[in-house]
């Protein structure tokens, strides 16, 4: 009966679960990929090789010297894991504050998260720092999200208040200008603060280079949390594309849900941005591009974007490593080379659908 | 206990301006009442409190239940409300559309039952919209969109359904057709209708009852025959209109030029 009913209703887009399978496969697949190349190390087919022999009941020769492996399982492996977790959470947080301000031209940069979350993380670096180092529980990843939220507050009110017809384009604007701000407060404070200007920005640009295990640790249980908290809203961030007034029509309780969502989704940013530092235009080109696959409910875009937004970090950090070696290039530049256009292409063919 | 709608005294406000008044009402189950009034009279604010929406002192009771001590969920149970102008995702499949409308009966962070699905496999093909199912809600007409926002409004399974306006953007063929759904319905599922209409002579030909409003007053109520007068449209719409009464009932109501204008 069940089975026979579901064949019987076509168009519905909750239940292809078969995506997340192929969503995991491709960023095992491209974290494989960026595991075994890079400047230095063994030659790339030996990593897996390698990686096989280190799980309990294989034995593999892979011909891996006791330094190439350290340069693969110490160097790479968490610069992999941190770029997975960084791109997944941006994704995933774009994604959602899409849906919660039915607004598809917003991601955690142009709502103003991030340079509320770097002044947020600046005015700690300022503030009694020598004292709150020492504290068992680093306040800066705090300050972060808090700074971040604000700004998200900020951006939200201002674009709301001045765009009633609730343009897209409003919030975005409101945002710019929420950015624009934040930054020249926080160059304000370091100008009077010389000496963290270097704490500060190290911080800011982010440490996905010299990723260590120890940066994934310390960012890992926000990421989990806002990661699980997102993907448990994902069917209601759905009901709340027919607006306010009829979701709550429906039974939903939709200040709670948005205040919820845009909680998780900023703690997760903040602790994003306080490890990988500025990267934009993740957080809208993934989850577009899921929207161009897939459709664009929710039940699918929130979790499709994080595997995606997962593989395409991690790919996005590959030429940063090759092209100009030894130096590097930062991710930022190579999101933001294939990002820009994509907003603009974007934000083109929705001017030309009204 | 008779699923019937109970007013007592309700009243409504908007920024302590008083929009509905004092009113007292009761919808048996099966019923259409029809609220009409000119612009501001309080149509929509009443609809929007019995939907939940706004808050309201007095009474105000379905099955028994005050509307204000009912949580969201229990009250898009309790009510299906077909706002003027529903916001249709240009890029949401007609069937995910229809199943929102099972919410209040999935768990929050749960997914929907193979109930609700058939539920929703039923309606569509009740009202004919099987062939558009995968159909995205921006390339459908407005005949079709009106289709798909009613079915959407049965998937609550409520016993009242609220129409703001359910007609105003569908021409005299397709309002036609929406409001003979919406009475085939409410006979097949005993329904309370309260829908609020601008054209007075579908309003009068489709419900049981008119309830007119004027500045969140009841000024008139009953049938048709009894609310549609000249004089009463003259006092308290402010036109001239000649109110024609058919042999089989029909009460039609045709606008006229006053006699400055010629």
């Amino acid at each position: 009966m069940t089975s026979t009913t579901v064949l019987h209703l076509p168009g519905i887009s909750g239940r292809r679960t078969a995506w997340w399978t192929v969503g995991a496969v491709i960023v095992v697949f491209t974290a494989l990929v960026a595991t075994a190349v890079g400047p230095a190390g063994p030659v790339w087919w030996r990593v897996p090789l390698a990686l096989l022999d280190r799980l309990p009941l294989i034995s593999i020769n892979s011909g891996v010297t006791e330094a190439q492996w350290n340069i693969v399982w110490q160097i790479r492996a968490p610069r992999v894991v941190l770029a997975a977790l960084v791109g997944a959470m941006l994704s995933l947080a774009g994604a959602s504050y899409q849906g919660v301000f039915r607004n598809p031209l917003v991601d955690p940069y142009l709502l103003g998260v991030a340079a509320g979350a770097g002044l947020g993380a600046t005015i700690a670096f300022v503030t009694n720092r020598e004292i709150t180092e020492t504290w068992p529980i680093d306040p800066v990843p705090f300050a972060a999200f808090i700074g971040g939220l604000c700004a998200v507050a900020l951006t939200y009110t201002v674009g709301t208040a001045f765009g009633r017809s609730r343009s897209a384009t409003t919030l975005v604007l409101a945002g710019v200008a929420v950015t624009s701000l934040a930054t020249a407060v926080q160059t304000f404070v370091l100008q009077r603060n010389n000496d963290v200007v270097r704490q500060v920005y190290s911080w800011i640009l982010g440490r996905l280079t010299t990723a260590s295990w120890a940066d994934v640790r310390l960012v890992l249980p926000y990421i989990a949390v806002s990661t699980v908290v997102l993907l448990m809203y994902r069917r209601l961030i759905d009901v709340l594309r027919v607006g306010d007034d009829e979701a709550r029509a429906l039974g939903v309780n939709v200040n709670q849900v948005r205040i919820v969502v845009v909680l998780a989704a900023t703690l997760g940013t903040s602790a994003a941005v306080a490890v990988s530092g500025l990267i934009g235009f993740v957080g809208i080109i993934v989850p577009h591009a899921v929207r161009l696959l897939l459709g664009a409910s929710y039940r699918l875009v929130v979790p499709l974007s994080m595997f995606l937004g997962a593989a395409f970090l991690i790919a996005a950090d590959i030429p940063g490593r090759i092209l100009t070696a030894p130096s590097e290039t930062p991710i930022g530049v190579v999101t933001a080379f294939f990002g820009a256009p994509f907003f603009l292409l974007i934000l083109r063919l929705r001017e030309a659908r009204r | 206990m008779m699923a019937n709608l109970l007013l007592r005294n309700t009243r409504v406000e908007y920024a302590g301006c008083p929009v509905v008044v004092g009113l007292d009402e009761q919808v048996a189950v099966g019923e259409w009442l029809c609220v009409i009034g000119p612009n501001g009279a309080g149509k929509s604010s009443l609809l929007r409190a019995i939907a939940g929406l706004v808050p309201y002192s007095g009474n105000l009771h379905i099955a028994g239940r005050e509307v204000s001590t009912l949580t969201a969920r229990d009250t898009a149970r309790h009510v299906a409300f077909v706002p003027q102008d529903p916001v249709l995702p240009d890029d949401m499949s007609v069937a995910d559309y229809i199943l929102l409308g099972r919410n209040p009966y999935v768990s929050t962070f749960g997914r929907e039952s193979a109930h609700d699905r058939e539920v929703v496999a039923h309606l569509i093909d009740n009202l004919s919209l099987r062939i558009h199912a995968r159909r995205m809600l921006g390339t459908l007409s407005g005949g079709e969109r009106q289709r798909v926002v009613i079915a959407r409004a049965l998937a609550q399974e409520a016993p009242v359904l609220l129409l703001d306006e359910p007609t105003s953007a569908l021409d005299l063929g397709h309002q036609q057709h929406a409001l003979e759904l919406v009475d085939r319905l409410r006979r097949e599922r005993d329904l309370i209708v309260v829908s609020a209409m601008h054209d007075l002579t579908l309003a009068g030909l489709y419900s049981d009852r008119l309830l007119l409003l004027h500045q969140g007053v009841a000024v008139a109520r009953g049938a048709a025959q009894r609310v549609l007068r000249s004089e009463t449209l003259a006092e308290f719409y402010g036109v001239s209109a000649r109110v024609i009464h058919e042999a089989d009932g029909t009460v039609v109501v045709v606008p006229q030029r006053s006699a400055g204008d010629l």
